[in-house]
């Protein structure tokens, strides 16, 4: 009855979509109120029908339902409570559901909360978001219904992909879907925007707390996903420009573009059509980074789903919504005035550089990830597009892009005189040149690119603080705080990522149980090996001491586990923390003479990597918070005056 | 300057900018585009020594030859025409057997050994590494009969 209840929850979430956008379109072209005012509230419903439907999906799981095919397929009675949790989403058909359930919620938001825009836009916003999810509906309801019956209902499920089974992954397709999902928001106050004709400040103002979101999730997404491939995998590196990961850089790459494009377009009415492009470009890469993950097509540890039909259909809404919207833009595009100009030395253009560069890297990033798709479907031939091309081609890119987000939040909107800057900017730029003098003087056989980053990063670091400087701190908007901490938080990121590639010292070794490893300052004392088991694992685990120069003992075990279930290995690193780096244990496999590989990391401040991935995403939580507030206030004034009169 | 002209100054800006993205991508594809080897690649078109490379095919049968360190392995890489021999210091990957398909990062040494830096192994029964997809993996198997016999 469950499953029967969710699906009809899900038709009537679907229909009601269909009244969403038939509201809204043909309500626009009639001009009715009525309409106007009957949209609101079916988008309501519709948020709370999808929400249902994704709840009921849950509690299958959590029963262990396996008359339910889905379940069966993708879950098992055995596996930990979170896991069969998590496991909802852990497949096509149930992160389908997630996706349309997070933009009904996100549609029931903007029609309950939404008050400052214009209300035809408002109905064009709400009408275009109930266009996106039909095509997902009817990709569900199509060809893959979650609910789906099994007959005869089997004994046991089939378990999941025990690399999947982790909190850090739990969590981060859901964390990135959000993310996606804020984007579309953002497209359909894109595509509200360019149907009426109403680009200007509010509109960027109404949109841009949706971007902030989605650029908050995909950042976290980001992070936990690198954290997560580089204690899972075992292979001590934590970026592999692996399409999946790509798939997510580059929707955060454009999300970024947009979140600095649309505070020119709020605050100076400037880069009007620029700001729609990039909102239509951002989600284009969400589509373009599910259609990638969800259709197989790079069959990869991350591809569940294996299934051209599926891919098709994905590609096919892919082609439908991003043509929609590029024609659309097309059209519209000569009808939007030009918005307010500025000096080539002024905020906005730094903040135009870093859209530019923002946009090649991306550029460079989408040619790399697809080139090799198209050539093995045009030519048949295989190729794959590694590391050496990506970093040879984002990372001078990258280097300059951090360069400018110094200098920019230094100069002021309008126009600036090049002269101030360089005084404003000196302290920065003095830190920087004596990191790079310290650092060539006092290490050898860095690279370049490490060098000039760890320099650079420095540099930033300071400049990042430099917008507080002489001011008042307790008058300075709460949105500006996060502006320094997000820009703090890049230059933190950039020392860990120097410091990775340069400072990272490995042993590898056959050990005996009894026998000592040095790496660095590191003692590792192999203590024994010892079967141990888990809920639905059993390992090898090595005990190990750890000991830093005559400090404490601590113990680490790092394990070779064996799922049951899936017939699957997987090593577990052990991680021990420190606040100067961390030490990465990998235990490998044992021979006939009682030796066993480990694999010893002393990687050097590594941990400001993700340190600085989460300082970004509170930098930007602040400003989302700082921006909201003060919309709030700035309502509350307006309706405080309009009742005085 | 005018209105028109700052609009069009930003849009030729844009537009340099992507040019000099595709060129610059066009430029750094051009060592990447035989990025990917198979041994028959390797026989016909030998790749310089200490150029970045990757490596794919299967594990030959028998080949896999544990050295005395106890963390260095040697074996041959095969697809069914062609062999290479490839050498690995590190933890191998945990489904990392003969007969199994590999995926190896790495480069060609001045004795035509393959040096690998990293091992991609197929990572259980739902995952193939792309560039192995449709390789024969039955060629070479009749090694295992003589190991039995």
């Amino acid at each position: 009855m469950i499953a029967e209840t969710g699906l009809i929850a899900l038709w009537l979430a679907a229909a009601l979509t269909l009244l969403q956008f038939a509201l809204g379109a043909i309500g626009l072209r009639a001009e009715r109120d009525d309409y106007y005012a009957a949209i609101r509230p079916v988008a309501v419903a519709q948020g709370v029908f999808v929400t249902l439907s994704f709840v009921l999906l849950i509690w299958l799981f959590l029963r262990s339902d396996m008359s339910v095919k889905l379940v069966a397929m993708n879950s098992a009675s055995v596996k930990p409570l979170l896991y069969k949790f998590a496991g909802t989403w852990g497949n096509h058909e149930g992160s389908m559901l997630l996706w349309v359930t997070v933009m009904g919620l996100a549609g029931a938001f903007i029609a309950l909360f939404e008050r400052s825009l214009q209300k035809r836009t408002l109905v064009a916003t709400l009408a275009a978001q109930a266009f996106i999810s039909l095509g997902f509906y009817a990709f569900l309801l199509v060809s893959s219904n979650p609910f789906e019956r099994l007959f005869p209902v089997p004994a046991e499920g089939q378990g999941l992909n025990p690399l999947l089974q982790d909190p850090g992954l739990a969590f981060h397709p859901p964390t990135l879907y959000f993310g996606y999902v804020g984007l579309s928001v953002a497209f359909s106050f894109a595509v509200g925007a360019m149907i009426t004709r109403d680009v200007g400040p509010a509109f960027a103002k109404a949109m841009r707390p949706w971007v902030l979101g989605a650029w908050i999730f995909l950042t976290l997404g980001i992070t936990a996903g690198s954290y997560w491939a580089y204690y899972e995998l075992g292979w001590g590196g934590w970026w592999f420009w692996d399409p999946v990961e790509n798939a997510s850089l580059m929707p955060w790459l454009a999300a970024t573009a947009l979140l600095h494009s649309v505070t020119v377009l709020a605050t100076r009415d400037g880069l009007r059509a620029w700001t729609l492009m990039l909102a239509v470009v951002a989600f284009s890469m969400s589509m373009i980074g599910t259609f990638l993950v969800r259709s197989g097509i790079l069959t990869s540890v991350h591809a569940f789903a294996v299934d051209p039909e599926r891919g098709s259909f994905i590609l096919a809404l892919l082609a439908i919504y991003i043509g929609g919207a590029m024609a659309l833009f097309a059209l519209r595009v000569g009808t939007v005035k030009e918005g307010s100009r500025f000096e080539l030395v002024s905020r906005e253009g730094a903040l135009v550089a870093n859209n530019l560069l923002l946009s090649v890297i991306l550029a460079l990033v989408f040619i790399g990830t697809l080139y090799p798709l198209l050539v093995e479907a045009v030519t048949g031939e295989k190729l794959s597009v590694g590391p050496p091309y990506f970093n040879l081609a984002t990372g001078p890119l990258a280097l300059l892009l951090v360069a400018a987000m110094a200098a920019g939040p230094l100069l002021r909107w309008r126009r600036d005189n090049p002269k101030t800057l360089l005084n404003r900017i000196s302290i920065p730029l003095l830190v920087a040149a004596a990191s790079l003098f310290a650092l060539v003087i006092f290490t050898t056989s860095m690279s370049i690119l490490s060098l000039l980053g760890l320099a650079l990063a420095a540099g930033v670091a300071v400049a990042s603080f430099a917008p507080l400087w002489r001011r008042n701190l307790r008058r300075t908007p709460l949105h500006t705080y996060g502006m320094v901490l997000a820009h703090f938080g890049v230059a933190v990121a950039l020392v860990g990522m120097a410091s990775e590639s340069s400072f990272t010292e490995e042993r590898l070794v056959a050990a005996k149980p009894g026998d000592e490893i040095t790496v660095n300052k590191w003692k590792l004392q192999f203590g024994a090996i010892e079967p141990v088991a888990g809920p639905n694992w059993t390992a090898l685990e090595a005990r190990m001491t750890a000991q830093y120069g005559g400090g404490v003992l601590h113990e680490i075990t790092p394990q070779n586990r064996m799922f049951a279930a899936a017939q699957t290995q997987t090593s577990e690193a052990a991680l021990l923390t420190r606040w100067n780096g961390q030490l990465y244990v990998v235990l490998g496999d044992g021979d006939s003479e009682g030796r066993w590989q480990v694999r010893v990391w002393w990687k050097p401040f590594v941990p400001l990597i993700w340190y600085g991935g989460i300082l970004i995403a509170l930098g930007g939580l602040l400003a989302m918070i700082g921006r909201l507030r003060r919309g709030f206030q700035q309502r509350k004034q307006r309706e405080f005056a309009e009742a005085m009169l | 300057m005018k209105a028109k002209h700052q609009r069009l100054t930003l849009v030729l800006l844009g537009l340099v900018a992507l040019i000099g993205a595709g060129l610059m991508a066009a430029y750094a594809l051009q060592d990447q585009a035989s990025y990917f080897y198979t041994p028959s690649d390797i026989a016909d078109k030998k790749p310089a020594a200490g150029v970045a490379i990757r490596l794919g095919g299967m594990v030959e049968e028998g080949s896999i030859e544990h050295s005395a360190d106890g963390v260095t392995v040697q074996f041959t890489v095969q697809d069914g025409t062609a062999r290479q021999l490839v050498t690995y210091t590190g933890i191998t990957p945990d489904l990392f057997v003969e007969g199994s398909g590999v995926v190896a990062d790495g480069r060609l040494d001045g004795n035509g050994m393959f040096v690998a830096e990293t091992l991609l192994a197929k990572h259980d029964e739902n995952y193939i590494p792309r560039e192995l997809e449709g390789i024969d993996m039955t060629a070479g198997q009749h090694k295992t009969e003589t190991l039995v016999q």
